[in-house]
């Protein structure tokens, strides 16, 4: 069962990434992501991560995402379309990522093994999770606060438009 | 019990599939999407060691990456809106002059 659901959730996941990059249209991209970070949600959710797993999905799939529709729609989609003008470009970026890829399994191959020897006890309890968020975490916690008000005072004084104009 | 290593390299194809999309695409807004794919996958890989170490740290950390992208997608989404007030295109072959 758990095999079925990573499969059909990784196949997916693929398919709305290769959706996204494909698709002419930012609209439809978005909503391709949308549907990739669901399955990110799922995959956190196989890992014994419920809390990370709702997270993602109230979070990410549903704010982040809202932002950038709303963004999509406040600028010309038909505009921002870039014709093909290099051909190669496409080929050699997939190619160069696929030596990436290739790269990269090989560099990891000697961190798969001991992967393997993990127990199934179950961790990512959310109370576990606050717990250690609010004792270990504390300072970090704090800042990320700091940073999220610097961050929404930012976006505002950049996009409001001058009185002058 | 699903082998964590397929968690590995799931994760590796999804950010080497955002990396593919950043340099496909020509257009601001799906090259911030590509960014944002690379972060999911950088925090799959998170969360399976997490799960291979039976340590909560890494989901802590996944927890943190996650609000750190929501303040990076507001400032982001701020900048690519001047882009557009001032040169009427967000395509990155628009975006020449420095100072502009």
């Amino acid at each position: 069962m758990a095999y079925f659901l990573f499969f059909l959730l990784s196949v997916v996941c693929v398919a709305a990434v290769l959706g996204m990059i494909i698709s002419k249209n930012q609209a439809y991209s978005a909503l391709f992501v949308i549907l990739a970070f669901t399955c990110t949600g799922g995959f956190f959710a196989l890992l014994d991560a419920p809390f990370i797993a709702v997270i993602q999905i109230i979070i990410y799939a549903g704010a982040i995402m809202v932002l950038f529709i709303f963004v999509i729609m406040m600028v010309d989609v038909h505009k921002g379309i870039a014709p093909e003008k290099k051909k190669w470009t496409p080929v050699f970026a997939s190619g160069i990522a696929v030596v990436l890829l290739i790269e990269l399994i090989i560099a990891l191959k000697m961190a798969f093994n001991p992967l393997n020897t993990s127990s199934s006890q179950t961790i990512g309890n959310p109370s576990d999770l606050g717990h250690l968020l609010f004792t270990k975490y504390l300072y970090p916690f704090e800042i990320t606060s700091i940073l999220i008000i610097t961050a929404l005072v930012g976006a505002i004084i950049l996009v409001k438009k001058k009185e002058k104009e | 019990m699903i082998p964590l290593s397929y968690f590995i390299i799931l994760s590796l194809v999804l950010f080497v599939l955002g990396i593919i999309a950043f340099f496909i695409r020509k257009d601001l807004i799906t090259q911030f999407l590509s960014v944002e794919i690379m972060l999911n996958a950088a925090n799959l890989a998170f969360i399976t060691f997490s799960k291979s170490a039976s340590a909560l740290d890494g989901q802590i950390i996944v927890f943190f990456v996650i609000t750190v992208a929501a303040a990076e997608v507001a400032i982001g989404l701020a900048i690519i809106l001047l882009i557009y007030r001032q040169k009427k295109s967000i395509k990155t072959e628009d975006i020449k002059s420095m100072k502009g």
